[in-house]
Order: structure tokens, then C-alpha cells, then sequence
């Protein structure tokens, strides 16, 4: 397989403009020299081995992958990857890989993020990315605290946690990101967790298929600061705590029960499903809430520029010439 | 100063040209003694006063029209064949030459006076007093006396009253909320090099000088901005030379706005982040990742007054030390400033090639003054603007073993290769980290991050060997060696107004030196030679004296400030006056000794 085969057939494939290679690949060729340096147990390191064991499927040529990341212990990310990469400063991955993927069309563009970098100091650079719908995907690493810092909750962490900034009980509402991004009209959705090896490269091969922005929440355990925030969801009694979304799978919220749809452009079935985990008696879902198109920024930046280009033939000197002449002149001797 | 002008005819038929009635005025801060001869700025009411009066305005100068009354049968009774506002801004914009505001005078001020339950001839004919207080707005003219007036005037009649002071404040008020703009720019007398002509304005010839720099280096351009007073014309026009490769991202903030440039450079586009003071402020830690990144990023401040949202329609130039200094840690920047609104198109090719040769972000230092106000320029031969070499790293750049190394230096500009993404064998990651030397592997090693700071210094520093030398303007001899042994030196916006002071000082029979930086950081080599040439150095600023801080700083000389921070240019007749103060204080000094 040269490159990753859409699950929802009709749609644009969001490495369609990348080149690819006959080569064949192997997680090695996406390691990089440098040591990696997470604590011991950190979920970072399952994410790394899918995405380094995921890569080689989409048969893209390596030098045209670039990762960006912000600030976090997941930011650290594209150092480890023998790919092109940024690690930028905190919560502005999005705002830089939107440069990236609007200047580029042959780049595959990947964002790299926590729930700290995306949702607090990045949330706004994150809801403009996902309106705009610029073609990239964005791994959202969720642990619901903050590792790098050593230990404050997080605008995922759940009211009245007990954290090293908050000694009597967080007081913060948290985001659930699912729902921020369908609030935001995100064009994909999903969510996965960092222990499931297979659901995590499933979605994420669906993830890099979009043409468009994709969001894609993982669950990731903090072993140091916030361990076993998952563990209902984890291990061979998860099932019943676990809604794992397919297309047609039948879902229940609010008493309603449906087909679940994915492809639907009314988000707001789909948003009553990123709410039902705010209820301790339903389980928690997980896999593609939402995959519809919508044109993306870039393509739609670089028509306006192949269409201007059109329109204006010759040579980019003489052109230059005609525009700094243009207007009222006169002569002086 | 007055000047009504009417057609005799009691009624001639309104909206033809022959039946446009006008009213000049003429104010200023000194006695006057006519009307003015060519008006600064013409309300036109429609497109029979626009025509009529056209012919009057000084280029540059700005035209308010009411375009209630820009109406398919209003053109053709003027003769318009088209609607000359549908062109505004084009290449063959028949009103190019001025700064025109579309207002729809007639619609916003029956809107503002409906309270008033007068008909809607009579509120619109409140319109000229919305005018009146756009007008008062743009040139700072106390509103008081003329709410006075007005009450006193229709004194009779309440509701007449009332709409008409509505209606000027209305208008007042709608220059303050979009930040209506107007200037105009003192051009330094100097006699005028042969060649074709045209005028433009700073913002103009800013956004033209971007698209030359990506013609000329080949690359595309990427402006990523956020809109800002007196900023954003640069994004509007650039926004219409996608011809030329250019893309231009109207970002979600200040931030993301050089986010994307910073992206779009580390993709192979010249990036380039337009702003003013308060942006930049917002924009620091992401300049720094470029200083850190060592990429080409073009970041523009058209400063205004400050601190805060300050004065945004006002000009200054104190963003010097912020542009300078303005970052964690050490972080230097290079810093240009164009001297005139032409000069704008020069600087910012100087930017560009400095930000691609050299890999760094540059600082083009601005103003609202030159962004607005305008000049005759010169336009340049494409031949004769300088060519910009990227020099990407190819596959040959690689090392005998077959490696990449991302923080090798150029042994002349120290720069770094720029590899953008699409060359196996060239994939690296750069970031925000202090970076090893040669290899840009992360590192804490402390004396890696010593010769890092001190690399990234030097390489900044090495652009001064790449300026020509200084022009001193002083008809006295060479420096120092001529009569003049005072020497006026600025920056930015003030050339205009320090050229206008000097020749008067020289006009009244004495001897002075004139020198005016492009470049701020770092300084040309000679600078410090010259400035030891002469006995008194001045240093006019439109701040509380950042040039002279740096340079007493770096040439321990004892500069002497003259600081106007009003949000107004400096004026001549005060710079004259302040330089003959000082060239009086040293023949004394001089006779004492």
C-alpha cells in the first residue's frame, strides 16, 4: 500500500498532493539518532512506537513529513522522528504548521500538542486552526495535567482535583476536547487511547487520510503526576466503560438511540456523543465522531494564486516594473 | 481662511458640474494669510464635486466622497463613464495619486439624526456637519466651539439643532472608531534626481518593496498578519498581488500572524509579519524563536503612539529600544528604517536581503507619518535593485558520512543553511531549545550555550561589513574638516523635517552636518568616526531619546537629545531654532576656552 485507503470513500485524501515512494519503509527510517528522554512509563512512548510503526503505511517520502510542536513533555516529539520538524514554543504549533501546509502542498503536516499547549495557552490558535480547516492533524496527547512543569492541573483536569497550584481543589470547569472541536465545526473528529495500539494507528490512519484539519484526542497516562487517569477505560474489564464509534454502530444519548454517522453534517448527534463521558453511568466513547469535507484553507489559498497567475501572464521583472510604474507619472530631467 | 465659491445661478441643476458649489478653509497653527492655494483635502458630496474639484488637489492630498451619491445617473450627469470608486486601489485607479475615503455621509447621518423625526432632506442636509466632525477628527480640531456655534446658530429651532450637533459628533466619532488617518509628509529640500516620477505613500511603497524582494530572491512571499492601525494597508495590498506569489494569511491574532511566517519560512517562502508597537509587544517570544531558529522572517512595526494602545493615529518613533532589545535573553535583531515614504520600497528590499542572507528576522522600523503621508518618488529600474540569493542547502551540503548539519556557518555572514522540507537527506529539527553547535542537537553543555550567544551576535554584527558608507550631508567639507562642527543625526521619519531645520540653519548664513541611518542595528562601521568628528552631536527624536541612548552607549559620546513626543513630525522652524540654540552655546563655549 503506497498510501493510506480512505474509510469513507468519495472524499479528497489528505496526502493526495505528497509525493510517495516505491521504497520500502520501516519504522527505523522514521527514528532519529537523538535518546528519548519521557520518565519511564510515560504513555508518550506507546504514541511514538504507533506513529514510527504507522508512518511507513502511508508510503510517503520521508523528507516531505514535517512535525510541529509547541511546548510540553509531548512536545518533544519531533526531535525523535527523522523527519523534517519544529518544536516551537508553547501553544503555537497550530499557527506554525498553518504557515507550513498553506506555503506547501507537497508537505504532509502534523501537529504535535498536550492539553495544556493546545487548550490553554494555545486554545485560540486551535479553534482558528480547525475553523479554518487547513489541511494537517493534530495529535492532541490528553493527560489532564501538567507534566513539564511538574504537576498543576490542567484545562482538562477534573473540578476540585488536588494539584501543587491548587492545594484546596481546582476550581476550573474543564474542556472536553471533543466537544470543543465539533463546537468549534471541525471537519474530523476522534478520539483514541494510548494503550490500544491498533484503534490508535486505525484512527490515525483515517486522521491522515482527511483533507482538512483533523483533530485526534489521545488518552495518555501521566505515570508521574497524574497516573492512571485512564485506567477505567484500560485492561480486559474495560468494555462496558468503553463505546467504540463505527459507522452504523447504534449509539444512545438522551434517550435517543441511532445509527451513529460520522459523515453527517449536523454535528449535533454527533456532540451529544462527546458529552455522554460527562456521565459517570455512560461509557465513554471512542473513534471518529465526525469526517465530513469542506474545502480546506490552503487548497483554497493556492487556487486564488493559480488563478491570479493565470491572469497575469509575463515575466515576474516586467510584471514588477508595470505595477511599481503604474498610476499618474511625470518625467524629470 | 475661507474661500466659498458658487455658481451664480440661483439653482443650477444640483449634480452637474456647473452646478457645484464649494467652500474652502485653510487653518493652521501660525498666522495665515489666504486661503491656501491647493486644498489638502476635498469632501466631495458627489461625482460633479469630485470632477469639478479635482483639478485643484495637490497629489497625495485626501478626498472624502459621500458615496450616497455616487449613483449610476449622478456619474453620467458628471460625464463619469464608469464609477471611478469601483477602481479604487487598482493599478490604473484614476485617483491613485490621492488617499480616498469612501464614507456614506448622506446614509450615516440620517441614521445618526432619526431621533430627531426631521424629513430626510433635512437630515441629510446635516451631513456637511458630519463631515465637519470627520475633518475635526482628522486634523485635532477642538470640537467645543463649533457645538457652541452651532447651538447658538439654530438656537430657534431644536430640532435643527440638535441634528446638527449629532450629526458632528457622529462624524467625530466615526473618525476616532476606524482610526481615519491624515498626513503629510515634509520632503527634505533637495533638488530632484532625473528620472519618471509618481507619488506614494510609506504603506504603498512597503507592500511594493515585499513583492520586490520576492521577485528579486525568487521566492515566494508569505504575510501573515493581524489587522492594526497604521498597519494594515500593507495587508490590503499585498492581499492583491497574488500574481506575484504572494499569500497573505489574515491570522486569528497577533501571534499567529508571525506562527504562520515563521512556518511559511521554514517551508522556503520569505516570511513577513506586518504590525505596529502593540503587536509587536505580543509578537516577542515568537521573534525570538526565529532569532533561535535562525530563519528569515521580515517583521514590520509602523509604529504609533504609545505606551498602550496609545495615540493609534498619531506618529512616533519610540518602538527603537523594543525592536533593539525587546525579548528574553539575548536576542539580537537587525534593524532598518526608511527615512521618507518612498524610501519605504528601499527598506524593505534591505530588510529582505539582510533577513535571507543573513537567516534572521529583521526589524523595518516604520511610522504613521510615513506610512500616510506621501512624496514624489523616483521610480527605480528593476536592473537596478539588487538580486537576492536564497542559497538553499542542497544534497551536496551534506557531510562525507553522508550527515546533515543544520547549524554549520557560512565562514563570510555566519549564516546557517535553510533547508526547507523536501530533500531527503536534509530532514533536521530546529526548535526553541539552545541549540549544539554544528549539529543542532539540543544541548545544556554551558560553554555550548556561551559561544551560541556570542555566535548569534556576531552574525548580526557581520551584516555592517555588507553597508556602504555613511552619506554625510555636509556642503561645509569632508567631516570634520569643513566649518560645521555640529553634526544632526536621526533615524526614520524625521529626514524630512531635520534636512527642512539644517537648510534653514544653513540659509541663515552657519555651518551644519547632516547624517540620517538606515541601518539601527547594528550601526555602519564609520558611524562611530563621524560621530567624533564633530564638537556637538544632536539627536532629534521623536521619543525621550533611544538613538541617543545607544549611542552614547556604544560610542560614549555625549549626544544631545531634542525630544518632541506629541504624536506630531518634528517641525523645521523648531529644529532651526533648536540648532542655532547649540551652535550659539559653542562659539561661546569656544570664546571661553
Amino acid at each position: 500500500m503506497t498510501a493510506t485507503g480512505l474509510p469513507f470513500p468519495g472524499l479528497r485524501s489528505g496526502v493526495e498532493l505528497v509525493p510517495t515512494t516505491d521504497q520500502p519503509q520501516t519504522g527505523k527510517d522514521f527514528t532519529s539518532d537523538q535518546e528519548v528522554r519521557w520518565c519511564p512509563g510515560c504513555g508518550d512512548y506507546a504514541v511514538l512506537k504507533a506513529v514510527q510503526g504507522f508512518l511507513p503505511d502511508l508510503g510517503l517520502r520521508r523528507e516531505n513529513i514535517v512535525f510541529v510542536s509547541g511546548i510540553g513533555c509531548s512536545s518533544r516529539f519531533p526531535y525523535y522522528l527523522d523527519t523534517y520538524g519544529m518544536h516551537s514554543i508553547h501553544g503555537r504549533a497550530p499557527s506554525i504548521a498553518t504557515g507550513i501546509a498553506t506555503a506547501r502542498e507537497d508537505l504532509s503536516v502534523w501537529v504535535v500538542t498536550g492539553d495544556g499547549d493546545a487548550l490553554s495557552i494555545g486554545g485560540n490558535h486551535l479553534i482558528h486552526a480547525l475553523r479554518r480547516n487547513v489541511n494537517m492533524t493534530i495529535l492532541l496527547f490528553n493527560n489532564r495535567i501538567y507534566g513539564l512543569t511538574k504537576g498543576q492541573y490542567s484545562p482538562t483536569s477534573e473540578a476540585g482535583k488536588i494539584t501543587k497550584s491548587t492545594p484546596m481543589g481546582s476550581l476550573d470547569h474543564p474542556f472536553n476536547p471533543v466537544s470543543l472541536a465539533l463546537g468549534a465545526e471541525a471537519t474530523f473528529v476522534a478520539r483514541t487511547i494510548d494503550s490500544d495500539r491498533k484503534h490508535l494507528t486505525t484512527v490515525l490512519s483515517a486522521a491522515a487520510a482527511h483533507r482538512g484539519t483533523s483533530l485526534v484526542e489521545i488518552y495518555q497516562n501521566c505515570p508521574i503526576f497524574n497516573d492512571g487517569a485512564f485506567d477505567t477505560l484500560k485492561g480486559a474489564d474495560a468494555t462496558e466503560q468503553l463505546l467504540r464509534l463505527e459507522p452504523g454502530v447504534q449509539v444512545t444519548a438522551h434517550g435517543h438511540t441511532w445509527a451513529h454517522d460520522p459523515t453527517e453534517p449536523d454535528p449535533t448527534w454527533q456532540f451529544a456523543l462527546s458529552r455522554l463521558d460527562t456521565d459517570p453511568h455512560t461509557p465513554t466513547p471512542i473513534g471518529i465522531f465526525r469526517q465530513v469535507e469542506r474545502p480546506t484553507y490552503d487548497d483554497q489559498a493556492r487556487a486564488q494564486l493559480a488563478t491570479a497567475r493565470q491572469a497575469a501572464p509575463g515575466e515576474p521583472t516586467d510584471r514588477l516594473a508595470a505595477l511599481i510604474g503604474s498610476g499618474d507619472t511625470w518625467m524629470v530631467n | 481662511m475661507t474661500l466659498p465659491n458658487f455658481p451664480a445661478e440661483i439653482r443650477a441643476p444640483q449634480g452637474t458640474l456647473p452646478g457645484v458649489s464649494s467652500f474652502q478653509v485653510h487653518f493652521a497653527d501660525h498666522d495665515i494669510l489666504t486661503a491656501g492655494d491647493a486644498p489638502d483635502v476635498l469632501v466631495a458630496m458627489n461625482p460633479a464635486a469630485l470632477r469639478a474639484n479635482l483639478g485643484d488637489l495637490p497629489q497625495g492630498a485626501t478626498i472624502i466622497v459621500d458615496t450616497h451619491d455616487f449613483t449610476a445617473r449622478n456619474l453620467t450627469k458628471a460625464g463619469y463613464e464608469s464609477n471611478p470608486l469601483d477602481l479604487l486601489g487598482d493599478a490604473n485607479d484614476p485617483l491613485g495619486a490621492f488617499a480616498v475615503q469612501p464614507v456614506d455621509l448622506t446614509g450615516m447621518t440620517v441614521e445618526a439624526v432619526k431621533e430627531f423625526g426631521l424629513s430626510r432632506k433635512d437630515a441629510a442636509r446635516a451631513k456637511n456637519m458630519f463631515a465637519l466632525g470627520l475633518l475635526s477628527w482628522m486634523y485635532g480640531r477642538p470640537t467645543e466651539p463649533t457645538i457652541a456655534f452651532l447651538e447658538k446658530r439654530f438656537a430657534k429651532v431644536e430640532a435643527i439643532r440638535d441634528a446638527n450637533i449629532t450629526a458632528f459628533k457622529a462624524g467625530w466619532n466615526f473618525g476616532e472608531t476606524t482610526e481615519a488617518f491624515v498626513v503629510s509628509y515634509e520632503i527634505k529640500p533637495a533638488p530632484m534626481a532625473p528620472g519618471v516620477y509618481r507619488n506614494i505613500t510609506g504603506n504603498l511603497a512597503l507592500a511594493y518593496g515585499l513583492v520586490a524582494g520576492g521577485v528579486q530572491s525568487g521566492l515566494p512571499v508569505f504575510l501573515g498578519s493581524y489587522p492594526i492601525t497604521p498597519a494594515s494597508d500593507i495587508l490590503h495590498e499585498l492581499s492583491k498581488h497574488k500574481a506575484f506569489g504572494v499569500t497573505t494569511l489574515q491570522a486569528e491574532d497577533e501571534i499567529a500572524g508571525i506562527g504562520s511566517a515563521i512556518g511559511a519560512s521554514f517551508a522556503g517562502s520569505l516570511g513577513v509579519t506586518t504590525t505596529s508597537g502593540p503587536g509587536i509587544a505580543l509578537k516577542s517570544e515568537a521573534i525570538g524563536l526565529a532569532v533561535m531558529t535562525e530563519l528569515p522572517l521580515v517583521v514590520i512595526d509602523v509604529q504609533r503612539g504609545g505606551p498602550s494602545t496609545g495615540l493609534p493615529t498619531k506618529t512616533e518613533q519610540a518602538d527603537l529600544l523594543q525592536a533593539m532589545y525587546g525579548r528574553n535573553g539575548e536576542a539580537p535583531v537587525p534593524i532598518v528604517a526608511p527615512q521618507s515614504p518612498g524610501d519605504c520600497f528601499d527598506a524593505a528590499l534591505e530588510a529582505a536581503r539582510i533577513a535571507i542572507t543573513y537567516r534572521t528576522p529583521v526589524m523595518l522600523l516604520s511610522d504613521g507619518y510615513l506610512a500616510n503621508g506621501s512624496e514624489p518618488w523616483r521610480i527605480p529600474e528593476i536592473v537596478d535593485l539588487p538580486k537576492i540569493d536564497p542559497a538553499f542547502a542542497t544534497a551536496e551540503d551534506l557531510t562525507e558520512d553522508g550527515k546533515f548539519q543544520p547549524y554549520a556557518r557560512d565562514a563570510e555572514t555566519l549564516a546557517r543553511p535553510w533547508a526547507p522540507p523536501g530533500i531527503a537527506g536534509l530532514e533536521h529539527r530546529i526548535g526553541g531549545i539552545e541549540k549544539a553547535d554544528i549539529t543542532g542537537n539540543i544541548s545544556y553543555d554551558p560553554a555550548n550555550h556561551d559561544l551560541m550567544v556570542r555566535t548569534r551576535q556576531a552574525k548580526i554584527d557581520r551584516i555592517a561589513d555588507s553597508l556602504p558608507p555613511l552619506e554625510v550631508d555636509d556642503p561645509s567639507g569632508p567631516p570634520g574638516h569643513g566649518k560645521a562642527k555640529v553634526l544632526v543625526i536621526g533615524w526614520g521619519s524625521t529626514y524630512g523635517p531635520i534636512g527642512a531645520g539644517v537648510r534653514r540653519v544653513r540659509k541663515a548664513g552657519h555651518h551644519v552636518a547632516q547624517v540620517h541611518l538606515r541601518h539601527l542595528n547594528p550601526f555602519p562601521h564609520d558611524l562611530g568616526d563621524i560621530l567624533h568628528r564633530y564638537d556637538k552631536v544632536l539627536v532629534p527624536e521623536m521619543n525621550l531619546g533611544q538613538l541617543s541612548l545607544l549611542l552614547r552607549g556604544r560610542y560614549l559620546i555625549d549626544a544631545i537629545g531634542y525630544n518632541q513626543i506629541n504624536g506630531m513630525p518634528l517641525k523645521a522652524a523648531d529644529l532651526e531654532h533648536h540648532i542655532l540654540t547649540h551652535l550659539t552655546h559653542l562659539s561661546e563655549e569656544l570664546r571661553a576656552n
